[in-house]
């Protein structure tokens, strides 16, 4: 057998320990995005899991149809809510988490960080189980807390006007940590003397903070706010268990319609059209996040 | 915890403080007001403290309360009469061994594979120079942030076709090897000297023998984080096990808790706390464990 170069064996290597990781991105993420898109086109139903290529063509319709949905539009209205309220909500809250961490005495940092992080790694159902529980109207921690103080709490999750809110802040509550941990590595980053400089000049606080801190963790902001988004855009598990979707959809989130049309009705091409146009909705937006705070980089 | 990472900010910040009295001699005692700022300050990172613990606590003490208890017309914040009755029941009304048992050996596979896999791969875009290299970190960074949700129907029609649908491979096998692991692992194998991997090269050393003998031992810290991040991810996965898994005894935790949540167990609340407090035990114990090697390792990817 003849030798074979040294660069000949420096790609047979390189390929060789890539492989198992590219046959799982070809067979099950490549693969399948294109999937979604061809059967997007199709009218796949349950009968057709036998022979998935024979599903018949039926063009645009399952986007027209999509388009058309009321039931789409109302989930993709709550996602957008959820999104455009529950991202800001969460960075900054992470962000105020992260700056008083940092500003606070060192030795208790790791307790905040651990403290304020923990309900990122805990499984969102068991989370959404508890929050359940403490927003129920009777017997729930939350308005037996404000009966104490002598209010009368609303029926969170069964109320139209605060369903969604409620669920919000929730997810806020658990995501605030996630961005708290990226913006504090970031805060790390930033160096003392451009405070000392700003303080110098007599910088406020305030002004350090809008001057110096904004501006310096522009990249890392611009991280949270992505997976963020991206994160949100696909809800699922806190609607899912807490309302079902309700009361009458307010609830109801783009990632419940795909789950209910794709594997409660096996309507698997118009999930599929629908879970485009979120993959759509989803690239457009981390895109122009991208566009608005990156420019500069 | 707290320790291990003081000493060395605890010195900045001090030199800080008096270089600060130093520069800015028109505020009243610096030190001292720094001082008095950073009180207040904890005094509200411990009442956010407060608001991130008290649904866990509630969780607890509630898991350890009688239907009648948690149900009552007087509110109780600590269990009257605690008891135990809730965790019996989740052995005796739902099949929780089985539940625990099924979701330890869909994460533990899932983290076996993607360590051997995505280390792999990291090593091979660190450390060989092949052509493709480029293409193929391209690949891993394209699809570090592809959405899940639009990869559900083709996955399941493909499972189908394979007959995986209700086994414990088809929930396992698309994530055996994700572009995250990849990722992680590469950063900190580009990290490895690369006069170590010439050397052992000129020896005569093969990629493999490297890979398995110098690159792998001198990344258990990496390999430790993936492995954590791996096995949390898999353990509270949702989705993709509901739709794969349909038989009550292939259940996870998540799937049995969600169902019991919305089924016919959806007002036994103290059951279901005590399913909780299954389920996020181990987490919290995993996390406490590796938290610093977690929370920095996450601040290294994100920004690197």
């Amino acid at each position: 057998m003849t030798r074979l170069s040294r660069s000949a064996r420096q790609d047979l290597a390189g390929w060789g320990f890539s492989a198992p990781y590219l046959v799982v991105f070809v067979v099950f993420m490549a693969g399948p995005i294109l999937a979604a898109l061809w059967f997007s086109f199709t009218d796949f139903e349950l009968a057709n899991l036998v022979d998935p290529l024979g599903a018949p063509w039926i063009g645009l319709d399952n986007y027209t149809r999509a388009l058309d949905d009321p039931e789409v539009a109302r989930a993709a209205t709550n996602t957008l809510v959820f999104v455009v309220v529950g991202v800001p909500l969460s960075v900054s809250a992470g962000l105020v988490a992260a700056v008083l961490i940092e500003n606070g005495f060192t030795r208790l940092e790791s307790v905040f960080r651990v403290g304020f992080y923990l309900p990122v790694v805990t499984s969102i159902i068991a989370i959404a189980v508890i929050w359940r529980f403490m927003l129920n109207p009777n017997i729930g921690l939350v308005n037996r807390a404000l009966e104490v103080v002598g209010v009368d709490g609303p029926s969170w999750l069964n109320d139209t006007s605060t369903a969604l809110p409620s669920i919000i802040v929730m997810a806020a509550w658990r995501n605030l940590g996630q961005s708290m941990i990226i913006l504090l590595a970031g805060l790390k980053g930033i160096s003392p003397n451009l405070y000392e400089a700003a303080r110098v000049d007599g910088a406020s606080g305030f002004q350090q903070f809008l001057h110096i801190t904004i501006p310096q963790l522009r990249p890392v902001l611009l991280f949270a706010l992505v997976i963020t988004s991206i994160g949100y855009l696909q809800v699922f598990e806190e609607p899912f268990v807490m309302t079902g979707g309700g009361p009458l959809d307010t609830t109801l989130t783009m990632a419940m319609v795909i789950y209910e049309q794709g594997f409660n009705f096996f309507h698997l091409g118009y999930a599929s059209a629908v879970a485009y146009l979120l993959f759509i909705a989803i690239a457009a937006l981390a895109f122009v996040q991208f566009k608005v705070l990156g420019d500069d980089d | 915890m707290a320790a291990t990472t003081a000493p060395p900010t605890a010195g900045e910040r001090t030199a800080d403080q008096q270089a600060d009295g130093g520069a800015a001699p028109a505020g009243p005692e610096p030190t001292t007001r720094s001082r008095a700022s950073r009180v207040a300050i904890t005094g509200l990172l411990v009442l956010g403290l407060f608001l991130m613990a008290g649904p866990f606590v509630w969780m607890i003490l509630s898991s350890l309360k009688t239907q009648a208890e948690i149900t009552a017309i007087a509110p109780s914040l600590l269990p009257e009469d605690p008891t135990l009755d809730n965790y019996v029941a989740l052995f005796r009304r739902l099949d929780f061994l089985r539940y625990f048992w099924n979701s330890t050996l869909i994460a533990v596979l899932v983290t076996l594979g993607n360590i051997v896999f995505t280390s792999a791969a990291g090593y091979a875009l660190a450390k060989i120079p092949f052509r493709g290299r480029g293409a193929v970190f391209g690949i891993v960074l394209a699809t570090l942030m592809v959405p899940t949700s639009v990869t559900l129907v083709p996955l399941y029609i493909l499972m189908s076709r394979l007959s995986l649908l209700n086994t414990y491979a088809g929930v396992i096998l698309p994530l055996v090897a994700g572009p995250f692991g990849v990722f992680l692992m590469r950063q900190f194998m580009g990290q490895l000297p690369d006069d170590l991997i010439e050397a052992a090269e000129v020896d005569g050393a093969s990629h493999l023998r490297i890979f398995a003998r110098i690159a792998m031992p001198l990344s258990l810290a990496p390999v430790a984080v993936l492995g954590i991040f791996t096995f949390l991810g898999t353990w509270n996965a949702f989705l993709w096990p509901l739709i794969v898994l349909t038989d009550q005894d292939k259940y996870t935790l998540p799937i049995a808790l969600a169902l019991a949540a919305i089924g016919q167990n959806s007002t036994d609340y103290g059951l279901l706390m005590a399913g909780s407090v299954a389920i996020i035990t181990p987490v919290v114990v995993v996390f406490m464990l590796f938290q610093r090697q977690f929370t920095e390792s996450i601040a290294m990817t994100g920004i690197k």
